[in-house]
């Protein structure tokens, strides 16, 4: 077992998610599954090579600074839960 | 021949010749959904009412007399992580199962601007994570050649709805296989372009760095043609290429005379169902035959692909997917007292369990300590992924392998997690390297379709175009028609 049913909780925390207790068992047997079969990684000699975090050389992309219209107020709300007073309402956030 | 049989480019001659109009080609259209969706199940929504009425538009220009796109007119359908202008884009979730885009896709733009007709939003996995369309919310999608297996995934809703003959044409995406091994489960062309060919914006992100979209088609006539319509530079997407698009039918030519076909021993070893070798094997000889040449080369990497995949792209998806909160948009848990229980609730009931899954493996591994360990290192093997290719590209010009190391499987066929994951082996090598790739019908193994793949180099969809046109020339299999056996025992 590389993760244990706490770290998976931690995990789940970090990620805004909860494990329900009847998946938890077998969710963190897929987990240590996955990262088990993760160490194959550590054959290969990647000494001095560099990641590759996108395939081409593209670095800053410029265009003019040109005021456009955007997504309307309306438009922008008009899939919210729960809106209030022109705003996206949500619960309380501090007691 | 019906109707729903036929490709775009045949139906673009009998709209031009007044032999058929759109809105009755696109009432063939639904009238062909409303026969077989039941069992097939390719979509998550319709939108008979504005196609038709884009039909009628199409047609009043025809009787003017206008000079068309070839996709005017033509009912296609896009997959549903594909914005879509008031027209709910759900993305298979519970998350956004009543979502309704506020703006187009590029490629929706640029389709809209060839008038061309949108019958609905194809079923995938959820957030396109998965490779059998049995994760949708809104239940699996049947395999028309035996409703009893998978159509293959994620773009499994756009893949059948081409063999059931409910679409001429669909939309895709790709990030580690999901347009080419749905293409190869249904005996349908499906082609990921160039990394940065097709502008991301408007497609749903689930691993930037890897996604594209592409088409699915009877043909790779229609492939090219679709393709012309979609790819090009857009401001809104800053990884899309400022390079200019060629007329991609002009690649449609019969000749591989010298042509130099690449086999990498690394995808014709174990794990690939002999019976599909056969078959490949079968289209190298036909190759040969058309006068290429075939050379063995080697991707020394490939087995490290999988995991490689499975750690960039969890990672990549576990920060855009970190949008999901239940604020602005999506599915929101209404009983939470408080903003932090009220995000956490709605993702984990908004969210099903392979897209968890993949959250909670990116966010391990990019967790402090772990970072270096699996990230890192899958980034650094990513290069040398794109390395072996490089040099295989030395020796050939295009790349020829399975597209999958099996055909589509039962639908309640039991396999872990990481048993799915190994089968797309043939096709994330691809992604990683950002190149093109392709795969067309070459066969059958107990009735169900074989995909071959053929990949090019960066930016070379024209001559993994020709090589694949050239096949589709000299052979039959494309011109089978999917017979809707089997049982769909949902």
């Amino acid at each position: 077992m590389k993760v244990s049913a706490e770290e998976v909780k931690h995990i789940a925390q970090l990620s805004r998610l909860t494990v329900p207790e009847t998946e938890m068992q077998i969710f963190t047997e897929q987990f240590n599954q996955i990262l088990s079969y993760a160490d194959i990684m550590q054959k290969v000699d990647t000494t001095g090579i560099e990641p590759t975090p996108y395939v081409l050389p593209i670095t800053n992309a410029f265009r003019e600074d040109i005021a456009k219209p955007g997504v309307s107020h309306e438009a922008a709300l008009s899939n919210a839960p729960a809106v209030e007073n022109d705003g996206f309402k949500v619960p309380r956030v501090l007691e | 021949m019906k109707l729903y049989e036929l490709t775009a480019h045949e139906l673009h001659d009998k709209l031009v010749n007044k032999e058929l109009s759109s809105v009755e080609l696109t009432n063939a259209l639904y009238a062909r959904i409303d026969e077989v969706e039941a069992k097939v199940n390719a979509y998550v929504t319709l939108d008979k009412e504005n196609a038709l009425l884009q039909a009628a538009k199409v047609d009043a220009k025809i009787a003017a007399g206008e000079k068309l796109p070839v996709l005017a007119g033509i009912p296609g359908g896009i997959k549903d992580n594909i914005s879509t202008l008031g027209l709910r884009t759900t993305c298979s979730s519970k998350m956004l199962s009543n979502f309704i885009p506020v703006y187009d896709a590029h490629v929706i733009e640029k389709l809209r601007a060839d008038e061309t007709i949108f019958l609905g939003k194809t079923n995938m996995d959820e957030f396109a994570m998965g490779s059998a369309t049995t994760s949708s919310y809104f239940g699996a999608t049947h395999n028309p050649w035996n409703l009893d297996c998978v159509p293959g995934g994620s773009s499994g809703g756009s893949a059948a709805a081409i063999a059931a003959g409910e679409a001429i044409w669909t939309l895709g995406s790709d990030t580690g296989g999901s347009i080419r091994q749905p293409a190869s489960y249904n005996g349908c062309v499906g082609i990921k372009p160039t990394y940065g060919r097709v502008s991301r914006y408007g497609c749903v992100a689930f691993a930037s760095s890897l996604d594209q979209i592409g088409p699915i088609t009877k043909d790779v006539t229609d492939a090219a043609i679709v393709l012309n319509t979609i790819c090009g530079k857009d401001e809104h997407d800053a990884t899309s290429l400022n390079v200019e698009v060629p007329d991609f039918t002009k690649a449609l030519v019969q000749d591989v005379k010298g042509l130099r076909i690449g086999l990498p021993k690394e995808y014709f070893g174990e794990g690939i169902d002999p019976k599909v070798k056969a078959e490949i094997e079968k289209a190298v000889k036909k190759y040969q035959e058309l006068g290429a040449e075939i050379v063995e080369i080697s991707l020394p990497h490939t087995e490290y692909a999988v995991v490689t995949y499975y750690i960039i792209a969890p990672a990549e998806a576990s920060a855009n997917l970190a949008r999901f909160d239940g604020v602005r948009y999506g599915y929101r848990n209404m009983e939470a007292k408080s903003a932090p229980e009220m995000v956490t609730m709605s993702r984990t009931e908004g969210f099903g369990a392979e897209v968890r899954r993949r959250i909670m493996l990116g966010t391990y591994v990019l967790s402090s300590g772990y970072y270096d360990a699996y990230y890192n290192k899958a980034m650094q093997i990513r290069t040398l992924i794109r390395r072996d290719f490089e040099e295989a590209f030395q020796k050939c010009d295009v790349i020829l392998t399975p597209t999958s190391p099996v055909v589509a499987y039962p639908i309640d066929g039991k396999m872990d997690p990481l048993q799915i994951y190994m089968l797309d082996v043939t096709t994330i090598p691809v992604n990683m390297a950002g190149l093109p790739g392709i795969s067309i019908p070459c066969g059958f193994v107990d009735g169900m379709p074989v995909g071959m793949q053929l990949i090019g180099k960066i930016l070379d969809e024209e001559t993994i175009l020709r090589a694949a046109y050239t096949f589709e020339q000299a052979t039959e299999y494309h011109k089978v028609f999917a017979p809707l056996g089997g049982n769909n025992n949902d």
